[in-house]
């Protein structure tokens, strides 16, 4: 490595064009007699069709045509599939009710799609679309998560509405564990139900080409290939090399754009169907009621310990929402997304985890931001939390007591992981420090004289990322192998072109990927180009989440930078007529070893390309290399977050005072896109502990169905944050990076609850932690100090 | 939205002509919550009139008694008035916190109050502030004004030209934001008027009100000691996802005592 790049905070590439309005996003792109569809979605929760009544809509101007979920099933189209196979605890297969691209008989979520109009003009086909007449009969929902259960039978293949039980771990060792306890704590907690909110809605156009048969599928994906290798191998629209997918600009996913939705299914199909170009953006509304939403437990722990405060075992049992149908990766979000991740930071030696996912009548849910492992960082740091004042010891010192140290790595957790490396320590002393928490005790004096209740809450987090290693995915019932490509193409001039199988929908790939290539390769950043997010561009890709773009997408760059850096050698010796072992790279430059001659890279690209004289046996003319980076392990990103609170007492308005995130990241390429990543999950982490909650009502209507009741969190909500690193590079690939996407909104809301609740005197509440519920918590605890 | 036809009116007369031809009118003033109900097709009118072309009725003045503000003046400029700053002080502050810096820049005194959002701030303003509203036939007294949740006393096609404030200096306005939408959950405006105490709550209940018992109180003796045994009734409250009506009056009462020691401070 030169060096020179790698660690830079270069100013992003991308964002020219996204701040001068030069971004290209799919609703930006028009085409020759492009026409628009709307969808007709369901008012109720929960019905039967009768009938569809189409003829008044037909009727209206520049309407081209009505396809309705009958004509879906006519046509003999596929269920969208769930890509995650989860067994439950007797081996039984999980339970998937078919969710069709639009419902015929039976609509089972607010908002589900019956219908597709398809007009001329967006107005004409809104317009037609509230005259489709649908005959429903309402039935009574199933909204509620904890009782769903007991619920209406909502599908006849689906006993007691369960997905699934699914339990990981030795039970009889964690009662063992319990057996011996000296001491026991309990928790009850739920995880709040979240709605994504991308910035862009999401949206498709969808082109059929009748004189090549071919589709070509402009959508908001984070995953392309994806998109097409469902849509043709199981919903069956086309042949897969008869659909290109591009994901064009994309402003945000947050997970919720790796699903395949019924919406660009039925415009791929309908635009073959009727031979059209078709375009549809989601207005905010259906981005609320359609886009899958996230978290959504409930969960009862219970923490075991001996007398010097040891973890002995831990025992979980969650119940998870999957709404009304599998979202694409939706089964394995509170499974091996979540069980896995409840050792945290610590040696438990025992532990077990089981978990009922169950179907209600609310929209599909499946990863958002962190995935599960949130929602088990949030139970293991509130228990820890809750056990050190159980049995008065300080928090930091609890959890100090039973951290993995950092010469016990690689590290076998009862929980299936095994960790490669880390420094827990490290992280919690250099975030104890930026937060001053040794005198936190006198600013809380301070607090209580102005009348202000101040708290302060840890929370050390572990999160399993850059996935995942094929032959564990598939082990634990990934339906695909989890490896990126990469390709690095080297021009006739020295310019590079870099192609990836991660999709970049604000993460600053074309920066940290150009910059970890041109760093290889010792050329200017200016002279690396990424392509990504093009199906008829790029070799497969699996696309952006679970914080595994650089780990494994960087990684195959690094690999394939690595073989044109050997290919390069072999020209080079060509040229200058030696042995290939005589060349050395020296980037940007290729010496001879017992000589001072010398190659650039850019003389090595050219001859590469014009050289007319190839001993034809070894050495092929071209600088072009790919690689298909399949990952040894998950990476293990950690660190230790500190917030700080003051909640006013009178009105129940918490305020955070400070907010201090150290993590550990592993090598580090951009430090202020790093940063940028970090700010934005501790916003959405924030935002979850404090303002962020989707309510159903009874009847499975949406209450915060808009930014009017859905408490978006806003600059002003934040302190400044503090943000430290530390760094054990990754062990088992060649960047050492372990990724750094989603940490923020898995470490922040135990810190900030656990802070809250430290300046209530021990009242628990749940999130979010809303001025009313923070009021009556302070009337409780005033009421328990009289008692 | 559905499709419409839009004018732009050039004075009150012809304003109130097009109202009178059309039968499905509304009229436009910064748009800001006509158009989103628009967009979202909860609103279909035919015809939309706009009042930006009007002459006058964006214009701040020192009258003898006090400030008229024409009703098409935006949030921005009430804020930013020196007049306002100079004579009512409290009103600036509230109209500097209304939305965001789009909204205030877009949305006018006149289109707040002739809506009658529940959780509005200017409604506590003319309430509060005992301010008058001239139309384009009549005066009408702060306390005829709000009827009920999104109902004024206007009649369909009348027309407010202006809000004319009495100068009060010692009054102040708090707020306590919805924390999704920013609107007011609970505002509380309190005036000393000479000797009189005025207090006008708005977003707490389905329309702007004045809390009497707190008034009568307050108007005997100025001090947080004055009220501490009063209370708001909950029972008239809105209750919402965001707040109970027992939290609301609870705000309420808070609020108040806030402002009294805030004005007591002075
Ligand atoms: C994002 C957002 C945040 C907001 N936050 C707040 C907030 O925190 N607090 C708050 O109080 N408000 C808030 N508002 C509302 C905004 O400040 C305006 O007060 C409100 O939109 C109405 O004023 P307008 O000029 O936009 O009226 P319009 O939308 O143009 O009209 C509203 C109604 O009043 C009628 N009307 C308008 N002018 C007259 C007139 N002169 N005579 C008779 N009838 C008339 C119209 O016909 C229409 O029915 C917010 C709005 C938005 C979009």
């Amino acid at each position: 490595m030169s060096g020179s790049l790698v660690g830079q905070r270069i100013l992003r590439k991308e964002d020219h064009r996204y701040i001068t309005g030069k971004g290209r996003y799919t609703d930006d792109i028009q085409q020759v007699g492009m026409t628009y569809g709307c969808f007709v979605r369901s008012p109720y929760a929960r019905a039967d069709i009768k009938g569809f009544d189409v003829s008044q809509a037909l009727e209206m101007e520049d309407v081209i045509s009505v396809l309705t979920g009958l004509d879906v099933a006519a046509d003999g189209l596929g269920g969208l599939p769930c890509g995650w196979m989860i067994h439950s605890k007797d081996g039984s297969e999980m339970r998937q009710p078919v969710h069709p691209v639009m419902a015929a008989e039976r609509v089972n979520y607010l908002g589900e799609p019956v219908a597709l109009v398809v007009a001329e003009t967006k107005e004409a086909a809104k317009n037609a679309a509230e005259l489709v007449l649908v005959d429903y009969e309402e039935l009574t929902p199933v909204v509620d998560v904890a009782s769903a259960a007991q619920g209406e039978q909502l599908y006849a293949e689906v006993p007691n509405n369960t997905c699934y039980e699914w339990g990981l771990g030795d039970e009889a060792a964690t009662d063992e564990g319990f057996a011996s306890a000296a001491h026991v704590t309990h928790i009850e907690l739920t995880n709040n139900r979240l709605i994504p909110n991308a910035i862009e809605p999401r949206a498709a156009l969808a082109e059929y080409n009748s004189g090549t048969d071919e589709i070509v599928l402009h959508t908001t994906s984070q995953n392309p290939h994806l998109v097409r290798l469902i849509l043709t191998a199981f919903v069956q629209i086309a042949p897969e090399h008869k659909l290109r997918v591009i994901a064009p600009d994309v402003g945000g996913g947050f997970g919720s754009k790796i699903f395949i939705y019924s919406e660009e299914t039925a415009l791929a199909w309908a635009s073959k169907k009727l031979g059209l170009s078709i375009k549809w953006t989601a207005e905010r509304s259906e981005s609320f009621l359609t886009d899958a939403h996230g978290r959504d437990h409930v969960t009862k722990a219970a923490l075991a310990m001996d007398s010097e405060g040891q973890f002995l075992a831990f025992k979980v049992s969650t119940t998870a929402n999957m709404g009304a149908y599998l979202s694409t990766f939706a089964s394995s979000v509170p499974t091996y997304l979540y069980g896995t991740l409840l050792a945290g930071q610590y040696r438990t030696p025992a532990i077990y985890v089981e978990v009922n996912s169950v179907f209600t009548n609310t929209a599909p849910v499946d990863a958002y931001r962190g995935a599960g492992r949130p929602e088990a960082t949030y139970l293991v740091e509130r228990i820890v939390e809750k056990a050190a004042g159980e049995i008065g010891l300080n928090p930091a010192e609890l959890r100090r007591r039973n951290f993995i140290g950092k010469d016990q790595f690689p590290y076998q957790t009862p929980v299936a992981l095994e960790y490669d490396i880390g420094d827990y320590e490290a992280s919690l002393d250099k975030a104890l420090e930026m937060a001053s928490y040794e005198t936190f005790e006198q600013r809380r004096v301070e607090a209580l004289a102005r009348g202000k209740l101040r708290g302060i809450g840890l929370s050390c987090y572990i999160e399993a990322c850059g996935l995942a290693p094929s032959q564990v995915a598939g082990a634990l019932g990934a339906g695909v192998g989890l490896w990126e490509s990469g390709e690095v193409r080297v021009n006739p001039t020295g310019s590079v072109t870099v192609l990836t199988g991660s999709h970049s929908h604000g993460q600053g790939h074309e920066t940290t990927f150009a910059q970890l290539v041109a760093d290889r390769l010792g050329l200017a950043i200016e002279d690396v180009e990424v392509v990504h997010g093009d199906t008829g561009k790029l070799d497969f890709g699996l696309g952006t989440y679970g914080s595994r773009s650089l780990a494994v997408g960087g990684s195959a760059l690094s690999v394939a930078a690595d073989k044109v850096v050997e290919k390069g050698r072999k020209i080079a010796a060509l040229l200058l007529n030696t042995e290939v072992d005589n060349i050395a790279f020296d980037a940007p430059v290729y010496k001879m070893m017992d000589s001072n001659e010398t190659k650039t890279f850019q003389e090595i690209a050219f001859a590469a390309y014009v050289n007319h004289d190839w001993p034809s046996d070894n050495l092929e003319p071209g600088l072009a290399e790919k690689a298909f980076y399949d990952p040894l392990n998950f990476t293990y990103p950690a660190g230790t977050h500190i917030c700080e609170v003051e909640i006013d007492p009178d009105t129940g308005v918490t305020e955070i005072v400070q907010f201090v995130a150290v993590d550990d990241f592993g090598t580090i390429i951009n430090p202020m896109i790093v940063e940028g990543q970090v700010h934005g999950g501790l916003a959405q982490g924030i935002g979850q502990a404090l303002l962020e909650q989707a309510v159903y009502d009874e009847s499975g209507q949406l209450v915060t169905g808009s930014y009017m009741d859905y408490c978006m969190p806003r600059a002003d909500n934040f302190p400044d944050f503090k943000v430290g690193m530390t760094c054990t590079p990754c062990t088992h690939n060649p960047v050492g990076a372990k990724g750094c996407g989603e940490a923020g909104a898995i470490g922040s809301p135990p810190a900030v609850m656990n802070a809250v609740i430290n300046a209530l005197g021990g009242v628990e509440i749940d999130m979010p932690a809303t001025p009313e519920k923070v009021w009556r918590a302070v009337l409780s605890s005033q009421a328990q100090k009289i008692a | 939205m559905y499709s419409f036809k839009m004018e732009r009116a050039e004075s009150l007369t012809s304003a109130l002509e097009r109202f009178g031809d059309s039968d499905d009118a509304v009229y436009l003033a910064g748009g800001h919550t006509l158009i989103p109900a628009m967009k979202q097709r909860l609103r279909a009118p035919e015809d939309v009139i706009d009042l930006s072309g009007i002459p006058g009725l964006r214009d701040i003045l020192v009258t003898q008694d006090g400030i008229e503000i024409g009703a098409m003046a935006t949030h921005a400029a009430v804020a930013g008035s020196a007049h306002v700053k100079t004579h009512i002080p409290v009103l600036a502050d509230l109209a500097g916190g209304i939305g965001d810096r789009q909204v205030r820049n877009r949305g006018t005194i006149g289109g707040s109050i002739a809506n009658n959002d529940p959780a509005a701030d200017y409604p506590a303003a003319v309430l509060g502030l005992d301010a008058r509203i001239v139309t384009d036939r009549r005066t009408i007294a702060s306390g005829d004004f709000f009827k009920a949740m999104f109902e004024t006393a206007l009649e369909p096609d009348e027309i407010i030209r202006a809000i004319q404030f009495p100068k009060i200096e010692r009054a102040a306005y708090l707020k306590f934001p919805n924390p999704a939408s920013r609107y007011a959950m609970v505002g509380v405006l309190i005036a000393c008027i000479s000797d009189e105490v005025r207090i006008a709550i708005t977003g707490a209940a389905p329309s702007v009100f004045r809390a009497a018992d707190f008034e009568v109180a307050l108007s005997e003796s100025f001090s947080e000691s004055s009220i501490s045994e009063l209370t708001l009734p909950s029972d008239t409250m809105n209750d919402d996802i965001h707040a109970s009506a027992d939290y609301r009056a609870h705000l309420c009462k808070v609020l108040i005592g806030r402002g009294v020691q805030m004005l007591s401070d002075h």
